[in-house]
C-alpha cells in the first residue's frame, strides 16, 4: 500500500502536469480558427452533446502542415541547427571539462563557480547583451575595425551566425558540466597504465580518456540538443528573417497570426520528433546507472 | 466591484491599518508615452498603475480572444478594434464617468466611428502614418544623392533594395500595414477584401524579401538611432522619435520621416476596456486622466504622434504641432488612406502570404 502511494504521486502529478495540457492541445489542433473568445471552434457545450462537437473535430490542420512547405523547412532548419551547434558546443566544452577536471584541486571549486556564475543573470538579459555586442556599430566591429583585421563592419546580428553564438553561448555550461563530472570520477591511473604499456598521450587520450568520458558526452550532447532544437528566444533576437527554425514558427502561429489550431498542430508534431532523443537519452541514463550498479 | 469588497473587508479586518492599493493595468504599445505621466497618475489618484508594453496588434489581439489578460485598459489600432468589438472583447464606455470627453476632437471622431459607430467603446489616443524612416546621409552614399526617399519605390524596387541591403533595411512586422503599401505601391486598391488581389502584393514583397535585414515592430527605432540600419518602413512618430535619440546621442547619425507620395496608411490607435477587465472603475479614471487636455499634449509632445484630442492642442509644442509629418496638411490628408478589417478567410490568406514573405519559403 505505502508503495503504491509512493508511485501513485509522482504519476499523478505527471497525469496533471503533462497528458492533460497535451490532450488540450491535441483538441485546439482539430478545430477550426475563428475570431471569438477563445479564438476557435467548435467550444465543447453541453447543450449539443459529446457528438456534435466530436463530428466537427478534423484533420485539416494536420493535412496543412504537409502542405505547406515551410514547416518541414523549419523542422529541418532546427535540426541542422541544433547538430551543428551541439557539435561546435562540444568541441569547445569537451577542452574546458578536461582543463578543469585536471587542474589542481583547490582551484576546481572556484573554476565551477565561474561556469555557473552567468546563470546568475537572466538569460534574457544576456541574450539582449548579444544583441549590443554583434550589431553592425556593436562592440565587436568596434574592436575589429579598431584593430584593423576588418575595414568594413560586418553584419553578425540578425543572421543564422548570431544564432550559432548565442546558442554556443547559453548551452556551453549544459556540454562542459556532465563532462567535467565524468572526467572528475575517472581514475587517473589508468592513463598513467596506458602510457606504461606504450601509449603516447594522445593515444591515451582516445582509447582511454574518451570512452570513459562518454556518458558525459551523451548527457551533454542531449542537454544541448533537445533545448535547441526547440529554440525560440535566441532565433527571434538574434536571427534575421532568413532563420528559419520551428520554436520561432511556433509562436509566430500561436500569438502573431492567432492561428492557435494550426500551432497545436505544430506543437504536436513537434513534440513526436522530440520524442525520439528524449527516449535514447532516458535509455542511455538507464544504462549508465545499471552499469554502475 | 468586486475588489472594492475585499479591500473593505481587509480594512475592516484589519482594524484600517492595512488596505489593499487598487490597482490598474494598463497594456500599450512601447514607446508610446512620456513615463512622467504614469507618475503623475499614481500621484494624483493614489491608483497603483501596472504599465505593460506590445509590439504588435496581433499580440494583443491573441491575448484578447484567449481571454482573462487581466488588462484594465488596452490600446488595439482601429481596424483590430473593430474586429474585436464583434468578438465581444470590450466592454461599452460609462460616459458619466468621462467628463473629459468634451475635450476630444470631431474630426477624429467621425473617423474612428468607422470602426467603432458612435465611439461607444472606445476614444482615440494617437493616430500617424505609416512610411519610410530614413538615414539621409547613408542612402545618399547609397543611392545617390537623388534617392526616392519620400517614395514607395525606395523599399518596393529590388533595384533600390539591392544596394540598400549593404546598409540594413528593416520592416514592419505588420501585414496588415505592409500589405495595404505593397497594393499602393503596384496601383492596387490597398483596402482591397478579396483574396486574388490580395495575393498580387505577394510577387511585390518577395521581390524585395532577401533585402530585408529584418521584420520587426520595435528594435529599428534604436537601430535608426545608432545608425545599425539606414532605411525601416515604420510608423511616424517612433521615426521622429529614433531622429530625436540619434540628436541627443549626438552620433552623427540624420533621420528623417517621409510619408511615402504615393499615398500613406493612417491609422488610430484607440484605448478600450476589456470585457472581462478587473477593474473597469479604475480604467475609466485613466482614460479620463488622458483625455486631460494638458496630459494629452504631454503625451504627444514627448512620442511625435498626432491626438485625437482638440483641447490638447494648444499645449502642443511647436515643432509636434507644426511638423506636417505628425499633423498633416489639409493637403497631405487626401493622399493618406485607411484599411478595415479582413474577413477569416482573407484573413487567413493575407496570414499566410506574410509567414512566407518574412521566412522566404
Amino acid at each position: 500500500m505505502r508503495r503504491f502511494l509512493l508511485i501513485a504521486i509522482p504519476f499523478g502529478w505527471l497525469l496533471a502536469l503533462f497528458l492533460v495540457p497535451f490532450f488540450i492541445v491535441v483538441k485546439i489542433s482539430l478545430s477550426d480558427v475563428a475570431v471569438s473568445i477563445p479564438p476557435y471552434v467548435p467550444q465543447f457545450s453541453w447543450e449539443t452533446g459529446i457528438g456534435t462537437f466530436l463530428r466537427d473535430l478534423d484533420f485539416e490542420n494536420f493535412v496543412f502542415l504537409t502542405t505547406d512547405s515551410l514547416y518541414w523547412k523549419s523542422y529541418v532548419g532546427s535540426l541542422v541547427i541544433a547538430v551543428i551547434s551541439t557539435f561546435l558546443t562540444l568541441l569547445i566544452g569537451y577542452p574546458i571539462a578536461y582543463g578543469m577536471a585536471r587542474a589542481p584541486e583547490e582551484w576546481r571549486a572556484t573554476l565551477m563557480m565561474l561556469i555557473i556564475l552567468p546563470f546568475w543573470t537572466s538569460f534574457l538579459i544576456r541574450i539582449y547583451a548579444w544583441m549590443g555586442i554583434l550589431s553592425r556599430e556593436g562592440l565587436l566591429n568596434q574592436f575589429l575595425m579598431w584593430t584593423g583585421v576588418i575595414s568594413e563592419p560586418l553584419t553578425i546580428l540578425n543572421t543564422n551566425y548570431a544564432v550559432y553564438i548565442g546558442i554556443i553561448y547559453a548551452y556551453l555550461p549544459f556540454m562542459v558540466l556532465p563532462i567535467y563530472s565524468a572526467l572528475d570520477r575517472m581514475d587517473t591511473s589508468l592513463i598513467e597504465a596506458a602510457e606504461d604499456l606504450g601509449c603516447s598521450r594522445l593515444t591515451a587520450f582516445w582509447l582511454v580518456t574518451v570512452p570513459l568520458s562518454r556518458n558525459g558526452i551523451i548527457a551533454g550532447c542531449f542537454l544541448v540538443f533537445i533545448p535547441a532544437l526547440g529554440e525560440f528566444v535566441i532565433p527571434s533576437l538574434l536571427g534575421g528573417s532568413g532563420t528559419l527554425m520551428i520554436g520561432k514558427v511556433l509562436w509566430e502561429e500561436f500569438s502573431s497570426n492567432r492561428d492557435w489550431p494550426l500551432a497545436s498542430a505544430v506543437a504536436v508534431v513537434l513534440l513526436l520528433i522530440l520524442v525520439v532523443p528524449i527516449v535514447l537519452f532516458q535509455r542511455n541514463q538507464q544504462k549508465q546507472q545499471e552499469a554502475e550498479q | 466591484m468586486h475588489r472594492h469588497t475585499l479591500t473593505l473587508a481587509a480594512a475592516l479586518a484589519l482594524g484600517g491599518t492595512l488596505a489593499m492599493a487598487e490597482e490598474v493595468r494598463v497594456y500599450n504599445w512601447s514607446d508610446y508615452i512620456d513615463e512622467e505621466l504614469l507618475t503623475k497618475f499614481q500621484e494624483e489618484t493614489g491608483i497603483d498603475l501596472v504599465y505593460d508594453v506590445f509590439d504588435s496588434n496581433e499580440v494583443l489581439e491573441t491575448k484578447m480572444l484567449a481571454g482573462g489578460s487581466g488588462y484594465d485598459v488596452v490600446v488595439p489600432t482601429g481596424t483590430f478594434l473593430q474586429r474585436q468589438i464583434q468578438a465581444g472583447a470590450f466592454q461599452k464606455l460609462d460616459k458619466s464617468k468621462l467628463p473629459n470627453l468634451s475635450n476630444m476632437w470631431d474630426v477624429i471622431m467621425e473617423r474612428t466611428a468607422q470602426y467603432d459607430p458612435g465611439n461607444e467603446y472606445s476614444v482615440n489616443y494617437m493616430w500617424g502614418t505609416t512610411g519610410l524612416g530614413v538615414n539621409t546621409k547613408k542612402v545618399a552614399e547609397v543611392l545617390g544623392e537623388n534617392a526616392p526617399i519620400d517614395s514607395l519605390a525606395l523599399v518596393f524596387d529590388p533595384a533600390n533594395m539591392e544596394k540598400l541591403a549593404s546598409c540594413g533595411v528593416h520592416f514592419l512586422d505588420a501585414p496588415t500595414e505592409m500589405i495595404p503599401a505593397a497594393l499602393k505601391y503596384i496601383g492596387e486598391n490597398p483596402d482591397a477584401q478579396d483574396a486574388e488581389t490580395i495575393a498580387k502584393a505577394e510577387a511585390v514583397l518577395m521581390a524585395v524579401r532577401p533585402y530585408v535585414q529584418k521584420f520587426h515592430s520595435s528594435e529599428y527605432i534604436n537601430a535608426l538611432a545608432n545608425g545599425d540600419i539606414c532605411v525601416a518602413f515604420g510608423w511616424s512618430g517612433d521615426v521622429l522619435q529614433a531622429r530625436d535619440r540619434a540628436a541627443e546621442a549626438d552620433n552623427g547619425v540624420e533621420i528623417a520621416y517621409n510619408a511615402p507620395k504615393e499615398g500613406a496608411l493612417m491609422w488610430f490607435d484607440m484605448m478600450a476596456i476589456p470585457a472581462d477587465a478587473p477593474n473597469p472603475d479604475g480604467a475609466h479614471k485613466f482614460l479620463n486622466f488622458i483625455m486631460d487636455a494638458q496630459n494629452m499634449a504631454a503625451a504627444s509632445n514627448y512620442v511625435y504622434y498626432a491626438n485625437g484630442n482638440k483641447a490638447s492642442q494648444e499645449f502642443l509644442a511647436e515643432d509636434v504641432i507644426g511638423d506636417p509629418a505628425i499633423y498633416p496638411s489639409e493637403e497631405t490628408v487626401k493622399n493618406l488612406y485607411t484599411v478595415s478589417p479582413w474577413d477569416a478567410k482573407v484573413q487567413r490568406v493575407a496570414t499566410r502570404l506574410w509567414t512566407k514573405v518574412k521566412s522566404g519559403t
